[in-house]
Protein backbone atom coordinates (compact mmCIF):
# COMPACT_ATOMS: atom_id res chain seq x y z
CA UNK A 1 0.00 0.00 0.00
CA UNK A 2 3.27 2.16 1.01
CA UNK A 3 4.47 1.68 -2.43
CA UNK A 4 1.17 1.79 -4.17
CA UNK A 5 0.56 5.63 -2.36
CA UNK A 6 4.31 6.42 -3.77
CA UNK A 7 4.01 5.75 -7.13
CA UNK A 8 1.15 7.68 -7.23
CA UNK A 9 2.97 10.50 -6.00
CA UNK A 10 5.78 10.10 -7.71
CA UNK A 11 3.44 9.99 -11.19
CA UNK A 12 1.66 12.90 -9.96
CA UNK A 13 4.54 14.66 -9.76
CA UNK A 14 6.06 13.82 -12.87
CA UNK A 15 2.81 15.13 -14.47
CA UNK A 16 3.40 18.23 -12.67
CA UNK A 17 7.08 18.49 -14.46
CA UNK A 18 5.92 17.42 -17.72
CA UNK A 19 3.55 20.69 -18.05
CA UNK A 20 5.98 23.23 -15.95
CA UNK A 21 6.96 25.64 -19.03
CA UNK A 22 4.39 28.54 -17.77
CA UNK A 23 5.34 31.97 -18.90
CA UNK A 24 3.88 35.38 -17.76
CA UNK A 25 2.49 37.28 -20.92
CA UNK A 26 -0.05 39.85 -20.35
CA UNK A 27 -1.89 40.05 -23.78
CA UNK A 28 -3.42 43.62 -25.03
CA UNK A 29 -6.38 41.68 -26.73
CA UNK A 30 -7.82 38.00 -25.90
CA UNK A 31 -8.48 36.84 -28.93
CA UNK A 32 -4.35 37.28 -28.87
CA UNK A 33 -3.93 34.50 -25.60
CA UNK A 34 -5.98 32.39 -27.49
CA UNK A 35 -3.86 32.47 -30.52
CA UNK A 36 -0.88 32.32 -28.71
CA UNK A 37 -1.66 28.63 -27.18
CA UNK A 38 -2.35 27.49 -30.76
CA UNK A 39 0.81 29.03 -32.67
CA UNK A 40 2.74 26.99 -29.89
CA UNK A 41 0.63 23.81 -29.79
CA UNK A 42 1.05 23.87 -33.68
CA UNK A 43 5.08 24.59 -33.74
CA UNK A 44 7.53 21.79 -32.52
CA UNK A 45 10.48 22.80 -30.39
CA UNK A 46 13.94 22.60 -32.70
CA UNK A 47 16.26 21.16 -29.80
CA UNK A 48 13.47 19.10 -27.81
CA UNK A 49 11.74 16.96 -31.35
CA UNK A 50 9.12 15.61 -29.52
CA UNK A 51 7.46 18.72 -27.90
CA UNK A 52 5.74 21.60 -28.83
CA UNK A 53 7.10 24.76 -28.10
CA UNK A 54 4.45 25.32 -25.53
CA UNK A 55 5.17 22.56 -23.59
CA UNK A 56 9.06 22.80 -23.86
CA UNK A 57 11.51 23.82 -20.62
CA UNK A 58 14.24 23.91 -23.19
CA UNK A 59 15.51 27.94 -23.62
CA UNK A 60 15.20 27.87 -27.12
CA UNK A 61 11.12 27.03 -26.54
CA UNK A 62 11.57 29.89 -24.05
CA UNK A 63 12.86 32.35 -26.82
CA UNK A 64 10.45 31.48 -29.74
CA UNK A 65 7.33 31.88 -27.25
CA UNK A 66 8.61 35.04 -26.82
CA UNK A 67 9.34 36.15 -30.13
CA UNK A 68 5.23 35.15 -31.12
CA UNK A 69 4.60 37.38 -27.73
CA UNK A 70 6.00 40.00 -29.57
CA UNK A 71 4.97 39.45 -32.98
CA UNK A 72 1.36 38.82 -31.87
CA UNK A 73 2.06 42.03 -30.17
CA UNK A 74 2.68 43.91 -33.61
CA UNK A 75 -0.13 42.79 -35.23
CA UNK A 76 0.69 39.83 -37.62
CA UNK A 77 -0.95 37.64 -38.58
CA UNK A 78 -0.97 33.68 -37.71
CA UNK A 79 0.24 32.42 -41.08
CA UNK A 80 2.88 35.32 -41.26
CA UNK A 81 4.25 33.85 -38.04
CA UNK A 82 4.66 30.18 -38.77
CA UNK A 83 6.58 31.93 -42.09
CA UNK A 84 8.71 33.45 -39.75
CA UNK A 85 9.50 30.37 -38.07
CA UNK A 86 10.00 28.03 -41.01
CA UNK A 87 12.59 30.35 -42.80
CA UNK A 88 14.43 30.07 -39.77
CA UNK A 89 13.86 26.42 -38.97
CA UNK A 90 12.75 24.87 -41.83
CA UNK A 91 9.29 23.00 -42.33
CA UNK A 92 10.62 20.62 -39.33
CA UNK A 93 8.92 23.09 -36.57
CA UNK A 94 5.43 22.57 -38.17
CA UNK A 95 3.39 19.60 -36.66
CA UNK A 96 1.13 20.61 -39.83
CA UNK A 97 4.13 20.55 -42.46
CA UNK A 98 2.98 22.32 -45.63
CA UNK A 99 2.20 20.64 -48.69
CA UNK A 100 5.33 20.58 -51.09
CA UNK A 101 7.33 19.18 -53.04
CA UNK A 102 9.42 18.06 -50.14
CA UNK A 103 6.49 17.05 -47.81
CA UNK A 104 4.70 15.08 -50.66
CA UNK A 105 6.05 11.41 -49.40
CA UNK A 106 4.83 12.28 -45.98
CA UNK A 107 1.53 13.44 -46.51
CA UNK A 108 0.67 11.21 -49.46
CA UNK A 109 2.73 8.08 -48.34
CA UNK A 110 0.40 6.48 -45.70
CA UNK A 111 -2.72 6.46 -48.61
CA UNK A 112 -0.28 4.94 -50.97
CA UNK A 113 1.06 2.45 -48.79
CA UNK A 114 -2.68 1.66 -48.16
CA UNK A 115 -3.52 1.72 -51.66
CA UNK A 116 -0.73 -0.58 -52.45
CA UNK A 117 -2.10 -3.00 -49.55
CA UNK A 118 -5.28 -3.30 -51.36
CA UNK A 119 -3.82 -3.81 -54.23
CA UNK A 120 -1.52 -6.78 -52.96
CA UNK A 121 -4.92 -8.80 -51.17
CA UNK A 122 -6.83 -7.92 -54.49
CA UNK A 123 -3.97 -9.69 -56.16
CA UNK A 124 -3.81 -12.94 -53.64
CA UNK A 125 -7.50 -13.28 -53.91
CA UNK A 126 -8.05 -13.11 -57.49
CA UNK A 127 -5.03 -15.58 -58.14
CA UNK A 128 -6.46 -17.79 -55.03
CA UNK A 129 -9.86 -17.46 -56.61
CA UNK A 130 -8.31 -18.01 -60.11
CA UNK A 131 -6.72 -21.35 -59.38
CA UNK A 132 -9.63 -22.42 -57.66
CA UNK A 133 -11.92 -22.26 -60.71
CA UNK A 134 -9.00 -23.60 -63.19
CA UNK A 135 -8.04 -26.41 -61.06
CA UNK A 136 -10.62 -28.93 -62.02
CA UNK A 137 -10.68 -28.30 -65.70
CA UNK A 138 -7.31 -27.67 -66.24
CA UNK A 139 -6.07 -31.33 -66.75
CA UNK A 140 -7.01 -33.04 -70.19
CA UNK A 141 -8.73 -36.19 -70.49
CA UNK A 142 -4.84 -37.43 -71.38
CA UNK A 143 -3.29 -35.89 -68.19
CA UNK A 144 -5.74 -37.08 -65.83
CA UNK A 145 -5.29 -40.66 -66.90
CA UNK A 146 -2.05 -40.25 -66.78
CA UNK A 147 -1.98 -37.99 -63.24
CA UNK A 148 -3.90 -41.92 -62.00
CA UNK A 149 -1.32 -43.79 -63.48
CA UNK A 150 1.18 -42.00 -61.38
CA UNK A 151 -0.93 -42.00 -58.31
CA UNK A 152 -1.68 -45.83 -58.77
CA UNK A 153 1.92 -46.38 -59.22
CA UNK A 154 4.27 -44.40 -57.85
CA UNK A 155 7.19 -45.89 -57.93
CA UNK A 156 8.19 -47.46 -60.98
CA UNK B 1 -2.40 -13.07 -67.46
CA UNK B 2 -1.53 -16.85 -66.49
CA UNK B 3 -1.54 -18.04 -62.85
CA UNK B 4 2.70 -17.68 -63.38
CA UNK B 5 2.55 -14.08 -64.69
CA UNK B 6 0.13 -12.90 -61.83
CA UNK B 7 2.72 -14.39 -59.22
CA UNK B 8 5.64 -12.49 -60.94
CA UNK B 9 3.86 -9.41 -60.90
CA UNK B 10 2.91 -9.92 -57.14
CA UNK B 11 6.50 -10.25 -56.07
CA UNK B 12 7.79 -7.66 -58.33
CA UNK B 13 5.40 -5.50 -56.79
CA UNK B 14 6.77 -6.43 -53.30
CA UNK B 15 10.15 -6.73 -54.27
CA UNK B 16 9.97 -2.60 -55.51
CA UNK B 17 8.15 -1.93 -52.01
CA UNK B 18 10.33 -3.29 -50.03
CA UNK B 19 13.67 -1.51 -52.19
CA UNK B 20 11.79 1.83 -51.63
CA UNK B 21 11.79 1.14 -47.43
CA UNK B 22 15.42 -0.17 -47.69
CA UNK B 23 16.36 3.06 -49.96
CA UNK B 24 14.75 5.31 -47.37
CA UNK B 25 16.09 3.94 -44.35
CA UNK B 26 19.90 3.19 -45.94
CA UNK B 27 20.00 7.29 -46.91
CA UNK B 28 18.23 8.26 -43.47
CA UNK B 29 21.34 6.58 -41.72
CA UNK B 30 23.96 7.52 -44.07
CA UNK B 31 22.94 11.20 -42.79
CA UNK B 32 23.65 10.32 -39.75
CA UNK B 33 22.26 11.97 -36.44
CA UNK B 34 18.48 11.68 -36.79
CA UNK B 35 17.86 15.04 -34.81
CA UNK B 36 20.40 17.02 -36.86
CA UNK B 37 17.58 19.68 -39.04
CA UNK B 38 17.99 20.29 -42.42
CA UNK B 39 19.29 24.60 -42.24
CA UNK B 40 16.27 26.44 -43.85
CA UNK B 41 18.64 29.35 -44.14
CA UNK B 42 21.01 27.26 -47.08
CA UNK B 43 21.58 29.42 -50.20
CA UNK B 44 20.25 32.55 -48.27
CA UNK B 45 22.16 35.67 -47.51
CA UNK B 46 23.59 35.86 -43.87
CA UNK B 47 21.02 38.01 -41.50
CA UNK B 48 21.82 41.44 -40.77
CA UNK B 49 22.82 42.23 -37.47
CA UNK B 50 24.49 45.29 -35.44
CA UNK B 51 25.64 43.82 -32.06
CA UNK B 52 28.27 44.83 -29.93
CA UNK B 53 31.83 42.37 -30.20
CA UNK B 54 32.67 40.44 -26.91
CA UNK B 55 35.41 42.79 -26.28
CA UNK B 56 33.18 45.78 -26.06
CA UNK B 57 34.70 48.30 -28.05
CA UNK B 58 33.48 48.17 -31.48
CA UNK B 59 29.69 47.37 -33.47
CA UNK B 60 29.57 44.55 -35.87
CA UNK B 61 27.32 44.85 -39.02
CA UNK B 62 26.85 42.32 -41.62
CA UNK B 63 29.05 44.41 -43.75
CA UNK B 64 31.95 43.18 -41.29
CA UNK B 65 31.52 39.69 -42.44
CA UNK B 66 31.89 40.03 -45.61
CA UNK B 67 34.69 40.10 -48.75
CA UNK B 68 36.09 36.03 -47.33
CA UNK B 69 34.40 33.10 -47.14
CA UNK B 70 34.26 32.13 -43.79
CA UNK B 71 33.45 29.67 -41.41
CA UNK B 72 30.52 31.64 -38.43
CA UNK B 73 30.86 29.19 -35.38
CA UNK B 74 27.99 29.61 -32.79
CA UNK B 75 29.25 28.99 -28.95
CA UNK B 76 28.88 29.70 -25.64
CA UNK B 77 31.02 29.04 -22.50
CA UNK B 78 27.60 27.21 -21.21
CA UNK B 79 27.73 24.71 -24.03
CA UNK B 80 30.40 21.77 -23.08
CA UNK B 81 30.93 20.85 -26.12
CA UNK B 82 32.24 23.75 -27.37
CA UNK B 83 34.96 23.00 -25.14
CA UNK B 84 35.88 20.22 -27.29
CA UNK B 85 35.83 21.73 -30.44
CA UNK B 86 37.78 25.02 -29.37
CA UNK B 87 41.01 23.62 -29.99
CA UNK B 88 40.54 22.55 -33.56
CA UNK B 89 38.86 25.97 -34.51
CA UNK B 90 42.33 27.22 -32.82
CA UNK B 91 44.59 25.02 -35.13
CA UNK B 92 42.22 25.99 -37.90
CA UNK B 93 42.83 29.46 -37.32
CA UNK B 94 46.38 28.96 -37.55
CA UNK B 95 46.20 26.93 -40.84
CA UNK B 96 44.56 30.52 -42.24
CA UNK B 97 40.94 29.51 -41.97
CA UNK B 98 38.41 32.32 -40.94
CA UNK B 99 36.27 31.88 -38.63
CA UNK B 100 33.95 34.38 -37.22
CA UNK B 101 32.10 33.62 -33.64
CA UNK B 102 28.97 34.25 -32.40
CA UNK B 103 28.96 34.06 -28.66
CA UNK B 104 25.41 33.26 -28.19
CA UNK B 105 23.62 34.06 -25.10
CA UNK B 106 26.50 34.18 -22.66
CA UNK B 107 27.75 35.85 -19.94
CA UNK B 108 29.80 38.35 -21.37
CA UNK B 109 32.82 37.97 -18.41
CA UNK B 110 32.98 33.94 -19.03
CA UNK B 111 33.22 34.93 -22.79
CA UNK B 112 36.08 37.46 -22.22
CA UNK B 113 37.51 34.77 -19.63
CA UNK B 114 37.45 31.62 -21.94
CA UNK B 115 38.88 33.53 -25.08
CA UNK B 116 41.72 34.80 -22.92
CA UNK B 117 42.65 31.21 -21.65
CA UNK B 118 41.46 29.00 -24.27
CA UNK B 119 42.86 31.44 -27.05
CA UNK B 120 41.03 33.42 -29.21
CA UNK B 121 41.00 32.10 -32.82
CA UNK B 122 37.83 34.27 -33.97
CA UNK B 123 38.84 37.01 -36.35
CA UNK B 124 35.60 38.93 -34.99
CA UNK B 125 33.71 38.27 -31.68
CA UNK B 126 30.44 38.67 -32.36
CA UNK B 127 28.29 39.38 -29.01
CA UNK B 128 24.67 37.51 -28.85
CA UNK B 129 23.12 38.12 -25.48
CA UNK B 130 20.05 38.47 -26.41
CA UNK B 131 20.03 35.38 -28.90
CA UNK B 132 18.66 37.78 -31.36
CA UNK B 133 21.30 36.82 -34.44
CA UNK B 134 20.88 33.36 -33.24
CA UNK B 135 17.26 33.49 -34.15
CA UNK B 136 17.25 34.99 -37.28
CA UNK B 137 20.45 32.45 -37.97
CA UNK B 138 17.58 29.27 -37.03
CA UNK B 139 20.12 27.83 -33.82
CA UNK B 140 18.63 25.77 -31.83
CA UNK B 141 21.74 24.91 -30.11
CA UNK B 142 25.91 25.05 -29.80
CA UNK B 143 27.91 24.51 -31.47
CA UNK B 144 26.90 25.47 -34.87
CA UNK B 145 28.96 26.51 -37.51
CA UNK B 146 27.89 28.12 -40.95
CA UNK B 147 29.83 28.22 -44.23
CA UNK B 148 29.24 32.00 -45.97
CA UNK B 149 30.66 32.68 -49.14
CA UNK B 150 32.59 35.99 -50.09
CA UNK B 151 29.02 37.77 -50.75
CA UNK B 152 27.62 36.31 -47.55
CA UNK B 153 25.74 33.64 -48.69
CA UNK B 154 25.18 30.92 -46.05
CA UNK B 155 26.06 27.75 -48.43
CA UNK B 156 26.50 25.28 -45.72
CA UNK B 157 25.66 24.74 -41.97
CA UNK B 158 27.12 22.27 -39.62
CA UNK B 159 25.52 21.16 -36.27
CA UNK B 160 27.68 19.58 -33.48
CA UNK B 161 31.52 19.53 -33.12
CA UNK B 162 34.23 20.03 -35.33
CA UNK B 163 36.63 17.63 -34.82
CA UNK B 164 40.12 16.97 -36.95
CA UNK B 165 38.22 14.17 -38.80
CA UNK B 166 34.78 15.66 -39.68
CA UNK B 167 37.06 18.44 -40.43
CA UNK B 168 39.33 16.38 -43.21
CA UNK B 169 36.41 14.21 -43.90
CA UNK B 170 33.63 16.38 -44.83
CA UNK B 171 34.19 20.08 -44.31
CA UNK B 172 37.45 20.97 -45.29
CA UNK B 173 36.33 20.31 -49.23
CA UNK B 174 33.48 22.52 -49.00
CA UNK B 175 35.60 25.37 -47.41
CA UNK B 176 37.97 24.81 -50.18
CA UNK B 177 35.23 25.39 -52.38
CA UNK B 178 34.36 28.07 -51.20
CA UNK B 179 37.93 29.65 -51.02
CA UNK B 180 38.70 28.58 -54.47
CA UNK B 181 35.15 30.12 -56.26
CA UNK B 182 36.52 33.48 -54.43
CA UNK B 183 39.39 33.33 -56.18
CA UNK B 184 39.07 33.04 -60.14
Amino acid sequence: MKRFVAAIVLGLSLTGVAHAAIDTYEFAKEGDRERFRELTKELRCPKCQNQDIADSNAPIAADLRKEIFRMLGEGKDNQQIIDFMVDRYGDFVRYKPALNGKTALLWFGPAGLLLGGFVVIAVIVRRRRGQRAETPSSLSAEERQRLDQLLDKPQE
Amino acid sequence: MSVNGKRWLLVAFIAFVLGCFATIVVTQLKKGDPSELPSALIGKPFPEFSLPNVQGDKTLTKADILGKPALVNVWGTWCISCRVEHPVLNKLAERGVVIYGINYKDVNADALKWLAEFHNPYALDIRDDEGSLGLNLGVYGAPETFFIDAKGIIRDKFVGVIDEQVWREKLAAKYQALVDEAQP
